[in-house]
């Protein structure tokens, strides 16, 4: 397995021009010669994401079981090798190396949480490998072996502030879990307010699982603001939403625009706590397409009446879709081949067309801003004029000049 | 495990030559670079259960807590392996994303590779020391000590994950290039990698071993069993149980240390509650009170998750419940004293015959004839 051991490690002192590529990683062990090709899913099925990333490997397997039942990808079938992320960023770094090294997988699908992606992010980068990347996040990122199939920011986060600034909201109250998708977010939402004349009315985080919101409450109610952008996660959630309710105040006077809360965290949190209330995401289960009538059918006819789906699951489901288009684009398994190839592929996805970005890996998304409604669903109250062009650096817009 | 040979030190010999012969013969030439690598990370989780076992097992501290010293020297190496990668003078990528693009002042001496390896062995050694001074003096133990050292790793992971600007927050520190100028890619550098843990595992074992024999060793065991009578002998249990957990504070650290760039990543979920108690779960299944239990209860339970997991996702949490009930209800000394259970079962069997070979209890054992008390603390201090 390990490939000619010369006589001594190398430093990085030897090669100093190759310092950033991360240097001698071995040569690849992708097997192309049968009639199947193996990929790897990582999702965490155990832990405290497992809720949600189990959600992501059933559209996964649905995905993977449509291409091999029309066919697979070059003729070959895909031979899916499983893994458990564990929740946790040390195991996602292992089991990631596991799926490149001793599995030899073509390329890998998964992670959910910005902490697992960073850590998966070297491995990939030294292994020259490919990894498929489904949950929006908070941008400042490109990698050359990661497609983002979830929103950046500026799919995400900015047009549901364009959408505040629309309906002639003032004053902003930021809420959010204390981990790096919502420090990062606010950062850049504190940056938009300033040049676009709102004004930022508070800042609060609660650690994650934290369910005891009256204090944060209390400044809200305080504040004086006119919306609220809230970045918490999980658990949280159903506790931020009472106190809210509780302390009397209402979406139409002060609705909550959520990043996180999709179809399948509605149930959780319990209808009658957000009815009414925002969220910002790039594809819902409403969306009028043929592409999503059948995805949504699918997957009910798959996995039970009951199940829903959602922006996550619907951008797994897409990025599997997207490799096969550029693999059979590059006519090629092969990783340098792909990210050649991978500029202008695009997808009839459920939510919509959506085009990879050859320069920095993510898609041409459509932002949706949608309301929950009574029946648990999210319906599209206002969208973007079409895809929008992923700027992860945010490099389009004056006012990010000093995020990177 | 232990129980067939005659003289101690025979045993020492041979077992360590064994070990060695595993470690660096037999185990770099059959496990894959991968498999290797992954093996080099139970050794370092192995570090910290060998501590634990030297202030759990010989001293009766139960240590919940040492997630946080696993953490304070994964925490140092990892910011050293930061700053060599930024160049000198540079500013690790994560602060100018989540903060102002400067560096601390605090982070500033971690440049130097002489100071940080010796703050990672110094630093928390000295921590715990006086930790363990100003509790053990005011006599706090049991249940208590280990509420405490509990408390220690959730607020250190808390902090960790608060200060994002300068720790990473819940992302933690990765994507380390190079390992004191050594490329971190390079297969050849991961297997000597595997060394320096396989190495500084086996000096600790041997460290342990030295301490479990010398006077020092029977004080601890003493204080453990029966802590006044050690006071009113004149000794100062305080001191002693002090220096057991201050070594075992190193060696957590020192495998912190290691297990950073191994796995390329430490985050706060790898120092918290959680892995605090996952450390003990390993030494507990192996035999607190015995040499090579917690090495091998570590490696053991690490190795099983690794490749369970692979098999079986969720069904890995209920093996490992059901394990350690089954372990510390039916063998509460752990695995490794499989041995001695079974030959004194056989020697009540021939009770009727007269017992001139009274299976001597082996050393290890000498000092805990209450095997059969079925708690998870067993004696604690």
């Amino acid at each position: 397995m390990s490939v000619g051991l010369t006589g001594c490690g190398s430093k990085t002192d030897d090669t100093p021009g190759a310092a950033g590529t991360g240097g001698s990683a071995g040569a690849s062990c992708v097997d192309t010669s049968g009639d199947s090709i193996k990929i790897g899913f990582l999702n965490s099925l155990s832990g405290t994401m497992a809720i949600s990333e189990q959600t992501v490997r059933d559209s996964l397997d649905m995905a993977a079981d449509e291409i091999n039942a029309a066919g697979g990808v070059l003729g070959k079938k895909l031979t899916v090798v499983a893994e458990d992320g564990a929740s946790e960023p040390t195991v996602f770094a292992e089991k990631a190396e596991k799926l490149i090294t001793s599995d030899c997988v073509a390329a890998v699908f998964g992670g959910w949480t910005s902490s697992s992606r960073k850590a998966m992010l070297p491995v990939f980068e030294g292994h020259d490998s490919l990894l498929f990347y489904p949950v929006q996040y908070e941008g400042l990122e490109a990698s050359k072996n990661i497609f983002y199939t979830g929103a950046t920011t500026n799919q995400q986060i900015i047009p549901a502030m364009d959408y505040l600034k629309e309906q002639g909201k003032k004053k902003v109250f930021l809420v959010g879990s204390d981990y790096v998708f919502p420090r990062t977010a606010n950062k850049e939402i504190i940056a938009y307010a300033k040049a676009n004349g709102i004004e930022i009315v508070g800042e609060e985080y609660a650690p994650l699982g934290h369910t005891d919101f009256a204090t944060i409450v209390n400044k809200l109610k305080g504040s004086g603001a006119d919306a609220v952008f809230n970045t918490l996660n999980g658990d949280s959630n159903v506790a931020f939403f009472k106190e809210y309710k509780n302390a009397g105040m209402s979406a139409d006077a002060m609705p909550v625009v959520s990043v996180s809360i999709a179809e399948e965290e509605v149930g959780g949190i319990g209808v009658d706590n957000v009815e009414g209330q925002l969220t910002a995401w790039n594809y819902y289960q409403t969306v009028d397409s043929p592409a999503n009538k059948k995805f949504v059918a699918d997957f009910k006819a798959k996995y039970g009446d009951d199940r829903v789906t959602s922006d996550p699951m619907e951008a797994a489901y897409t990025s599997l879709y997207l490799w096969k288009g550029m693999v059979e684009k590059a006519k090629s398994f092969a990783v340098p081949d792909i990210q050649a190839a991978a500029g202008g592929v695009s997808f009839e996805a459920p939510e919509g067309t959506v085009t990879v970005n050859g320069d920095n890996h993510h898609i041409a998304k459509t932002a949706l801003i949608g309301k929950i409604a009574a029946d648990g669903l999210i319906y599209t109250e206002w969208s973007s004029d079409g895809p929008i062009e992923p700027d992860p650096f945010l490099k389009g817009y004056d006012w990010a000049a000093g995020l990177s | 495990m232990s129980a067939a040979w005659r003289s101690p030190r025979a045993r020492v010999i041979v077992g360590t030559g064994i070990a060695a012969v595993v470690l660096f013969v037999v185990a770099p030439s059959v496990l894959s670079s991968f498999r290797l690598n992954l093996l080099a990370k139970f050794l370092c989780l192995a570090m910290v259960a060998v501590g634990i076992g030297l202030a759990w097992g010989r001293g009766g501290m139960l240590v919940l807590g040492q997630g946080v010293f696993f953490g304070l020297g994964g925490y140092m190496m990892a910011m050293h392996l930061k700053l060599e990668d930024a160049g000198p003078g540079g500013v690790p990528d994560f602060m100018t994303l989540y903060g102002d693009g400067v560096v601390p002042g605090w982070w500033e001496p971690f440049r130097d590779p002489v100071f940080t390896l010796v703050a990672i062995v110094v630093l928390p050694t000295v921590l715990a020391a006086l930790l363990g001074l100003a509790v053990f003096t005011r006599r706090v133990r049991g249940a208590y000590f280990a509420i405490l050292s509990q408390a220690l790793a959730a607020a250190f992971a808390i902090l960790l994950i608060g200060q994002q600007k300068v720790t990473g927050g819940t992302n933690g520190l990765n994507g380390f290039r190079s390992f004191f100028g050594f490329d971190l890619a390079d297969p050849v550098n991961k297997k000597m990698l595997y060394f320096i843990a396989a190495g500084t595992l086996l000096v600790m074992v041997l460290l342990v071993r030295l301490l479990m024999r010398s006077r020092y060793g029977e004080l601890l065991v003493a204080v453990r069993d029966q802590e006044n009578r050690v006071r009113f002998l004149g000794y100062n249990p305080a001191v002693i149980k002090a220096a057991a957990f201050a070594v075992a504070a190193c060696f957590a650290s020192i495998g912190g240390a290691l297990f950073t760039p191994i796995v390329g990543i430490i985050s706060p979920a790898d120092v918290g509650v959680v892995p605090s108690i996952v450390f003990l779960v390993g030494v507990a299944i192996g035999g607190r009170a015995t040499l090579l239990g917690p090495v091998l209860g570590a490696v053991a339970v690490s190795w099983a998750e690794s490749s369970l997991s692979e098999s079986f996702p969720s069904f890995w949490t209920y093996f490992q419940g059901a394990l350690f009930i089954v372990v510390v209800a039916f063998l509460p000394q752990g695995i490794a004293t499989l041995g001695q259970v079974r030959l004194r079962l056989r020697v009540r069997s021939q009770d009727e015959a007269p017992d001139e070979g009274t299976a001597e209890p082996p050393p290890d054992e000498a000092a805990e004839p209450g095997a059969s008390a079925p708690s998870t603390s067993g004696r604690t201090a």
